[in-house]
C-alpha cells in the first residue's frame, strides 16, 4: 500500500494516536455487534414461536368465521358485530436497545362488559360458530400485538447489526492496517535517516583525523 | 385517550371479526386501495397495523418505506385462505442480512416452497 505522509517524528506521533483511537473504536463496535447479535437471536427465536402460534390460531378463527357466515346471513353478522362492547385502549412507547429505538406496545380493554363478556350481541339471533370465531380472535389478538412488536424489533435490529458489522470490518481490514503501515513506514524512514547521519559523522571524523595527522 | 391506534387492513371476509374486539377495521378489495388506506391511517396515528399477506404481496415498496421507522409496526397476517409464507420469508431475509447466513429457517422454508 502506498503511504503518502512526510516521514517526520510529528507525523509518527499523530499516526500512533489515530491508531490507538481506531483500535479502541474497533473493540467497542465489536462488543456492540456481539451484544446486538445476542439480543437479535433471542428476538428471532421468540418471533418464530409467536408467528407459528398466531398463524395456527388465526387459521382456526377464520375457519369458524367462515362457518358462521355459512349459517348466518351476512347482514346479521354485520349487525351483530357492528357496535363492539369493548374498546381496545392502545398505546405505543419506544424502548432503547443499544441505541436502536424499538416500539413497545401496551393495551387494555375498556368497556362496560365484564371480562368474560366479549360478544357484542345477544345469543338469540346468532349462531354459536360466530362465538367461536370471536372468542378465538380475542385469544390471538394479544399474541398478534406482541408479534408485531417483536417483528418490528427484529427488522430494526437487523439493519443496525448490518451497519455495525460494516463499520467493524472497515476498521479491521482497512483503517487499522493502513495506519500500521504508515507508522511502520515512518519508523523505517526515520531509522534510515538516523543511520545515514551516523555514517556521515563517522566519515567526517575520519577525514578530520587524517588531516590532523 | 392515547394518541396511538391499532387497526386491521384486509379483505372484508377475513378481517371483519376484529371489529367485535374493538379494533378498527378497514376492509379493502385490492392492493391499490390498501396502499391508499395504509397511507391515510398511518397519518392518523395508527401505530400497529395488521395487513393480510395476500394484499401485502403486491405492495412491496409501500411497505419498504415503513420498515426503517420504529412506528408504525406493520404485521403481515394470513387471510382466511391460509398463510402464503411471505412473513416467514421476510424474517428469513432479516436474519440473513444480520448474520450473513441463514441459520434458523433452512428446513422450514424449504418445506414451504
Amino acid at each position: 500500500m502506498e503511504v503518502r505522509v512526510s516521514p517526520t517524528r510529528m507525523q509518527l506521533l499523530r499516526t500512533r494516536k489515530r491508531l490507538a483511537v481506531a483500535v479502541r473504536g474497533h473493540k467497542l463496535l465489536k462488543d456492540k455487534r456481539d451484544e446486538l447479535m445476542k439480543k437479535f437471536l433471542a428476538l428471532v427465536r421468540r418471533n418464530k414461536e409467536l408467528r407459528e402460534e398466531v398463524e395456527e390460531k388465526l387459521g382456526k378463527a377464520f375457519k369458524s368465521f367462515l362457518m358462521a357466515r355459512a349459517v348466518m346471513p351476512p347482514e346479521v353478522i354485520e349487525e351483530a358485530i357492528m357496535y363492539p362492547k369493548r374498546v381496545l385502549e392502545f398505546d405505543a412507547t419506544s424502548v432503547n436497545i443499544l441505541s436502536v429505538k424499538v416500539p413497545k406496545f401496551s393495551w387494555a380493554e375498556k368497556g362496560e362488559a365484564q371480562e368474560s363478556e366479549i360478544y357484542p350481541y345477544g345469543p338469540a339471533a346468532t349462531a354459536s360458530e360466530l362465538d367461536f370465531a370471536i372468542g378465538s380472535l380475542a385469544e390471538v389478538l394479544p399474541k398478534m400485538i406482541e408479534l408485531a412488536e417483536v417483528e418490528k424489533s427484529v427488522e430494526l435490529l437487523s439493519a443496525e447489526i448490518e451497519k455495525t458489522r460494516r463499520r467493524v470490518n472497515a476498521l479491521e481490514y482497512v483503517l487499522i492496517p493502513q495506519l500500521e503501515e504508515t507508522a511502520r513506514y515512518i519508523t523505517m524512514k526515520l531509522d534510515e535517516m538516523e543511520r545515514g547521519n551516523l555514517t556521515r559523522l563517522m566519515k567526517v571524523k575520519e577525514i578530520v583525523r587524517e588531516r590532523g595527522a | 385517550m392515547s394518541m396511538y391506534k391499532i387497526g386491521v387492513i384486509g379483505d372484508r371476509d377475513s378481517v371483519l371479526g376484529f371489529r367485535a374486539l374493538g379494533v378498527s377495521v378497514f376492509p379493502v378489495a385490492d392492493a391499490e386501495s390498501a396502499k391508499r388506506t395504509l397511507r391515510d391511517i398511518v397519518k392518523e396515528g395508527f401505530a400497529c397495523i395488521f395487513l393480510t399477506e395476500a394484499l401485502a404481496a403486491n405492495m412491496g415498496e409501500e411497505l419498504e418505506r415503513f420498515s426503517r421507522e420504529p412506528l408504525p409496526a406493520i404485521l403481515l397476517i394470513p387471510n382466511n385462505a391460509g398463510s402464503l409464507g411471505i412473513a416467514m420469508r421476510k424474517m428469513k431475509a432479516a436474519v440473513e442480512r444480520a448474520v450473513g447466513a441463514d441459520i434458523l429457517f433452512q428446513e422450514e422454508v424449504g418445506k414451504q416452497l
